[in-house]
């Protein structure tokens, strides 16, 4: 009732309220939807610790508490209202965890962090302004850094203790598919995270639960996961690089970033599209580029680069996809 | 030419107007010669040479060039003193030719050059326009070691060849590639926005104090009589 657009009139009585539109509002704030996005990761990372080790587990930890930690400091330095609470950095941190091989070093999850939300986020004037998400893009900057450590992937079940990190290294199924060959893991092993790679990409299932709750919260559409895996599975069904189109194809959907990358980091609010047809075509372009860097590129996954390449085209797909306003007629070609 | 308007050009090149940091000018060079200190500081020389070369002869012929094909002139000039300092440190520094490689006969369109050559030399006597060479061409090379000395620690862990940190130091490579140059780039050109702002707020609070310290004087002074 305390609300600025609230006014009392003397002629009204106090039990009626006049106030402009919007009359219904709904529950949902940031913190709410953020919380369900850190729900849906939750099985993920227990599946990461699992499979990896307690390392993994404090590899994420790392990341999480230094994002925050960065976050009210960015936002105390340049005289912001501090949003801590609103977990938007607790989210990044726990995305980028998940993005990294659970033997990276904990200075590197901290340079990470602070990365993605002070360069990324922060500068380019905080939750809502940034034009890359901040957890790709602080990837990314780490995979240009530090090359060999980020790549640096250790068999499954291959759990380390906390410090430990003399690691047998592994090839992911990617390496193998950049390479023309079918990785070790069978198709199953892949869908349950039996396979190398970072800490929150092994679990195709569990990431898919993860997105299916959101899904059913409402907190993201159909639109970018269905279109961006749908055109890698269609490209990778036509073009197959080895062996029968179908096992191909199911390798190339299973592997590497993908489900992480279009449940969790393409559906990012803030970075992609706000149009149904503008999120189909997002996920299109994502799909077309993952394809192309994986088949052609220098690197065996093509997921971040495709997404943030296409973060960055994100204000043109809006203005190509705006909707007509109810009633205007469409406007004739030509003449 | 006084000594005070010497030290106000030194002071215009390379702090107050500088070619890379104020003026944005030249950012081809800037960004691709920067990975090594000794790079930037080579590049940065050989370009203060030509610069100063080509301002003395564009300032020496400014009479005699015609308006309409005056571009054309300063290219040519700048051009051959170009190629008289490609082929010398060819002669004489072998190691930085190799490293530096197509930069150097790209000097001939760095935009600093040709940008000094029409907006002062054209316009202005042989001695101002050699210090306007000199002072340009120092804040050219103050601009690289600046951001060469950022990308050479923090991507090689060196400063000038030297290690700094021991064998435990892993680099972040990326500030050697092109992306860490545009991101250190962006960087050192913020902090010096920041500063110049802050400069000019105080250049502006204390102009704004002392004419109302003026006016309260007159305000007295009136009020005296």
């Amino acid at each position: 009732m305390n609300d600025k657009n609230t006014t009392v009139s003397p002629a009204i009585p106090d039990m009626l309220t006049v106030a402009h539109a919007p009359h219904v509002r709904h529950k949902d704030s940031t913190t709410r939807i953020m919380l369900d996005v850190v729900i849906a990761l939750i099985p993920t990372l227990a599946w990461g610790t699992c499979v990896f080790g307690l390392r993994a587990f404090l590899v994420c930890l790392v990341c999480c508490v230094s994002c925050v930690g960065f976050e009210a400091l960015a936002q105390w330095l340049m005289h912001r209202p501090i949003t801590v609470l609103d977990l938007s950095a607790l989210v990044t941190g726990l995305l980028l965890g998940l993005n990294l091989p659970s033997t990276a070093p904990w200075w590197m999850a901290v340079v990470g962090s602070a990365f993605a939300i002070v360069v990324v986020k922060q500068i380019f004037g905080g939750l809502g302004h940034n034009v890359f998400n901040p957890a790709l893009a602080a990837r990314v900057f780490l995979c240009l850094a530090w090359p060999a450590q980020m790549t640096f992937y250790t068999a499954p079940y291959d759990r380390l203790a906390f410090s430990a990190v003399d690691a047998v290294a592994s090839a992911t199924p990617l390496a193998s598919l950049k390479h023309a060959a079918f990785p070790e893991a069978s198709l199953v092993d892949m869908l349950l995270g039996r396979c190398g790679g970072t800490i929150g990409e092994v679990s195709a299932l569990l990431l898919l639960v993860g997105g299916i709750y959101l899904l059913i919260r409402k907190v993201i559409t159909w639109h970018i996961p269905v279109s961006f895996i749908g055109t890698v599975a269609v490209l990778t069904f036509i073009f197959p690089q080895t062996g029968g189109r179908l096992d191909f194809m199911l390798y190339e959907i299973l592997a590497g970033g993908l489900m992480i990358g279009a449940f969790f980091m393409a559906t990012d609010y803030v970075t992609s599209p706000v149009t149904s047809r503008g999120r189909l075509l997002f996920g299109f372009g994502c799909g077309a580029l993952v394809v192309f860097i994986r088949y052609f590129g220098g690197y065996p996954e093509g997921v971040s680069f495709a997404i943030l390449i296409m973060n960055s085209l994100v204000w043109y797909i809006e203005r190509v996809t705006r909707p007509r306003v109810f009633g205007e007629v469409k406007k004739k070609h030509g003449k | 030419m006084t000594f005070k308007s010497i030290a106000k050009q030194f002071k215009d090149g390379i702090i107050d107007n500088n070619p890379v940091l104020i003026q944005l000018l030249g950012m081809c060079p800037t960004l691709a010669t920067t990975t090594s200190v000794s790079n930037a500081i080579g590049m940065g020389l050989a370009a203060t040479a030509v610069l100063i070369c080509s301002n003395v002869l564009i300032s020496l012929l400014r009479k005699f060039i015609p308006k309409q094909v005056r571009i054309a002139a300063f290219i040519v000039i700048i051009s051959g003193f170009v190629t008289a300092v490609e082929l010398l440190i060819k002669a004489f520094f072998f190691e930085l030719y190799g490293s530096l490689g197509l930069f150097i006969p790209l000097i001939v369109v760095n935009c600093i050059i040709l940008a000094r050559a029409e907006a002062f030399a054209s316009k202005n006597p042989v001695l101002p326009s050699a210090i306007d060479g000199l002072s340009m061409g120092l804040g050219f090379t103050f601009a690289l070691v600046l951001i060469a000395t950022v990308r050479e620690i923090l991507g090689n862990g060196t400063f000038l060849g030297f290690s700094l940190f021991g064998e435990n130091y892993s680099p972040a490579i990326i500030f050697i590639l092109p992306a860490g140059a545009f991101l250190t780039l962006g960087f050192i050109v913020a902090a010096v926005q920041a500063l110049k702002n802050r400069a000019d707020d105080k250049n502006n609070a204390r102009a704004a104090a002392e004419e109302i310290l003026a006016h309260e004087a007159e305000k007295t002074k009136e009020q005296d009589k």
